[in-house]
Parts: structure tokens; sequence; C-alpha cells
């Protein structure tokens, strides 16, 4: 990004933007192109970057073995939780919850306000052009930043106050302290400390019946699959939730909706007879979710 | 060897200037707290991308274990930070960085503010800036979800609502980033993939931005 030496544009930077565009030549920046005590970026300051980015680091990691990041119970639509934003966000969502920023004023409290305070400071380049650059001297842009930023100490802090007070006048408990404690405790008991939900598998009902057997020779399998899970046509574990036994003899012998096609004939060609047929259809009415 | 080789791909691809344009630039003196301690005001900027970075390199790491569908999501957040060797570490790093990000760019941005360094010529950086200021917010509203357990679900249920009370484009806007009439599994999968790839993206060409136009302009002189 060389600039080039014959510039006719009006701003010209060297290096350091202290330095003004000289008449004629401009010799490239050095050590000896800059008054006080100016240091080269690589590698002596960045050095003392490094050391900086160091004891951050290190003070990250003393934060985050100290204090694990917290975790609360799987999300449950029903539950009941007094709803809570991250902190940099507790200062808006108590002020949308003012009189004259909710409800019928909430377009005030998005746009008006909320989109005047932040569109402002987006464009404060083009809305504070004189040339001070000291802030006593630029009174109207500082005062209205002292006044956003004691403004948003205020909001923030009524708004930690104000969760604080509901958590104690519904004794609630914050879910994370909860699931530690529970996992605490079962840990003491030898139980699983998990409290994930577990995703209940439906078991097929009397396995070792003769029916299965039949259903594996029958040409079931081909579709529904020998564990019953399902792979061209649906899973037949729990069918019985759906169709009783006079359903299912209906469902063999006629097909099903246009997807399945009868399979009457298919069975008895493989060897069943009417009555081992009465019976899988019997067995699979037995198959339901919960016993 | 090594000066061969660079030489070799320097005759073609002629890439001194690239690295001497980070390189071979002086620190002024008003920035450096060597000498002037209170000069350390000048860190946040720096402090801001050093923990991006951590925020960037943890968050890869979380992807290796992290499932975005709500039957998973906190099962696998929760083997992350009680099983996974060092997963609460890194989970860790993810969460506190996420609130230390915003700190130091507070405190870059009072401190450009306050210096009047936003002011000619260097109007557009200060807007960039703000953008990526206004990505990092995205990138904790969307990050907060993720876990999927009860305080990230009702947070969330709350920020849409507020979404949608915006005039006309409301509803929109609210059922875009819902992706349907309720807070769900398409909801998630959004969040995740706006967390993940979109405002990722979209931050790094603002922080490009954002160090081309500081290379170009220099750090502003002192006051």
């Amino acid at each position: 990004m060389a600039h080039e030496d014959n510039s006719k544009e009006k701003i010209v930077f060297v290096g350091d933007s202290r330095v003004r565009r000289g008449n004629g030549f401009v010799p490239p920046p050095d050590y000896s192109a800059y008054p006080g005590k100016s240091e080269a970026f690589i590698p002596n300051f960045l050095l003392k970057e490094w050391m900086v980015g160091v004891v951050v680091l290190v003070g990250i990691l003393v934060l985050t073995i100290s204090e694990p990041a917290p975790l609360g119970f799987p999300a449950n639509p029903g539950a009941t939780v007094i709803p809570v934003p991250d902190w940099y966000f507790l200062f808006l969502y108590q002020y949308l919850k003012l009189p004259y920023a909710s409800g019928d004023y909430i377009v005030l409290g998005t746009m008006g306000v909320t989109g005047v305070a932040f569109g402002s400071l987006l464009l404060a380049p083009f809305l504070d052009t004189g040339r001070e650059r000291r802030f006593y001297r630029r009174p109207i842009a500082s005062s209205l930043m002292f006044l956003s930023l004691a403004s948003i100490v205020y909001l923030t802090n009524s708004a930690w106050t104000e969760y604080k007070h509901e958590m104690a006048a519904t004794g609630q408990v914050p879910e994370d302290v909860q699931r530690e404690e529970k996992a605490a405790e079962n840990r003491a008991k030898g139980l699983p400390t998990s409290s994930a939900v577990q995703a209940k598998e439906v078991v097929i009902v009397d396995k070792e019946d003769p029916a299965m057997a039949a259903y594996q020779k029958a040409g079931c399998v081909a579709c529904h699959a020998a564990d019953m899970k399902g792979a061209a046509g649906p899973s037949l574990r729990g069918v019985g939730d759906k169709h009783d036994k006079a359903g299912i003899i209906t469902i063999i012998k006629e097909g099903y909706n246009n997807k399945m096609p009868p399979m009457y004939d298919t069975a008895i060609n493989a060897g069943l007879t009417d009555k081992d047929i009465d019976h899988l259809a019997e067995w699979l009415a037995k198959q339901k979710t919960e016993q | 060897m090594f000066k061969n080789v660079y030489n070799w791909i320097d005759e073609r691809l002629d890439i001194t200037p690239i690295w001497r344009d980070v390189a071979d630039h002086e620190v002024p003196e008003h920035v450096n707290p060597a000498h002037h301690f209170s000069a350390f005001v000048y860190c946040f900027g720096g402090l801001t991308f050093f923990i991006t970075v951590i925020q960037i390199l943890s968050g890869m790491f979380l992807t290796m274990y992290y499932v975005p569908d709500i039957i998973n999501a906190y099962a696998s957040v929760e083997y992350l930070q009680t099983k996974v060797a060092f997963g609460q570490i890194v989970r860790g790093m993810h969460h506190w960085g996420a609130s230390l990000v915003i700190v130091m760019m507070f405190l870059h941005t009072m401190r450009v503010f306050f210096t009047g360094s936003y002011k000619a010529p260097r109007e557009m950086n200060w807007v960039v800036g703000m953008l990526i200021f206004f990505v990092m917010l995205g990138l904790g509203l969307t990050g907060y979800l993720l876990p999927w357990d009860n305080k990230s679900y009702f947070a969330t249920k709350v920020t849409l609502e507020i979404a949608n009370s915006t005039p006309v484009l409301g509803p929109v806007l609210k059922e875009l980033m819902q992706g349907g009439s309720i807070v769900g599994a398409e909801t998630l999968t959004r969040f995740f993939a706006l967390h993940v790839f979109f405002l990722p993206a979209v931050l790094l060409i603002l922080l490009v931005g954002h160090f081309i136009m500081i290379r170009r302009q220099g750090i502003s002189g002192p006051l």
C-alpha cells in the first residue's frame, strides 16, 4: 500500500499520521523520520503486545477454571422461568419495559429512541464534524455520550436488581445452580448425572412369540426391516397404538393407502396359514408404546 | 534453504510489500504504555482482536461436539461440559470470552470516541467499527440460544417478541429468524447457521476493512 510521491490528493498519509507531507521528496518512513520515542512494530512493540496478550489469556483461563460456564435444564416450553437476556442486553431489555417504550408506545421504544441512539452512534463522525478532538472542547457530543453511559449503567443495574427480586419473590433458584446440585446428589448416590432428556426407544412386545418368525417369513421384513424399525415402509414398533387386530388383517389383505400392496397372497405363498396370519395380526396389535 | 524458497516465491509474486506493510511501521510514542502509562487505553482494540481470535478457535473446537438439533443440542453441550477432556475449559473460554469481547470492544469504542479519533479523515473506519460492534452483538444473541436450556429458550422468545414489535417489517423479521411460527427446531438451526457461518463471515470481512484502513491512515495523532 505504498503511496506515490506525486499524489495530488488533499490528504496524504505517510506512516504515522503526525508526519505532514512535506514539499518535494518524502523519505520512506524509518526510525529517523519520527520525532519522539517511536518504536518499530516488529519486533519491539509486538513483544510488549505479546506480553499483554499472555497476561490476558492467563486471566481468562483463571476465570474459566474458577467459574465454569453455566448450563441449566433442557429447554421446556412448559417451564416457568423468568426470562433474562445476556448481561450486555439488560439495559435494552429494561428500557423496553418503561411505560413510554412498551405497550402502545413500543414503536417509540424500538425504533424511536433506540434507533436514534444507535443510528447517531453509527453516524457520529458525520454529526460531530468539528476539527476539535479533545472531549472537553466538544461539550455536546461528550455530554450526550456521558448521558447515554449513565443511563446504560442505571438501566442495567435496575434490570438486574429487578430480576434478583423476582427470583427471590417466587423462590426460584437459577437453573444452572439447581443442575449442579442435582448432579452432585446423583454422583454421591452413584446415579447418572445427566439432565438431558433421554429419547425412549419403543421396544418390541413379546419378541419370543412365534409371530416374530412369521413376520420374518411372510416378507414383511422387506419394507419394515428385521428390527421392525421400518425401511421403505414405516416402523411397526408401537403400531398397536394406531391399528387394532381387525384393522391390521384388512391392511394385510388389501394394502394400505396405495403405499403398501396387499401382502396376503405373498404370505400364503411363503408358507403361512390363515391361522398364522391371524396370530401375526393379533401380535402386531399388541405392539403398543406404553404397556 | 528458506531464503531460496522465499526468493523463488518473491520473484514470482512480489510478496515482500505485503508483509512489509504490516510489519514495518512505527508505533508512535503517545500510544505506547512504556512511555506514558495512560496510553494503556490504546490496548483495547488489540485486545478485542485477541479475544476474537480466542472466540474463533474455541468455537471451532466446540463445533466438533455440538449438535444443532433440539433433541441433541442440550445433551451434546452437557456431554462437552461434563465428560470431554478440557471441554469445560474450552466452553468456558467461549462463554467468558463472549462477555469479555463486548467489554473490550466497548472500552475501545469509548477510547476512540473520547479522543475524537473518529474525526476526518477516519469517518469510514468508525462506521466499519460500529458495524463490527453490531455484528458482535448479533453473535452474542444467536450464540445464547445454542445450549438450548431454559434460560436461552425463554430469552430468545422475548428477543423475537421484541423483533416482532418492529413496525411493518416486524412479523416478517420474526418469522425469518424463527423459521416458522414457534421457537423450535428450525429456530435453533437458523441461529446456529447465523452464529457459525453468516455472522463470522461478515465479521471477518469487516475486520479486514478495519485493519486495512488503520494501516493506510495510521493511528490518530496525540491530542
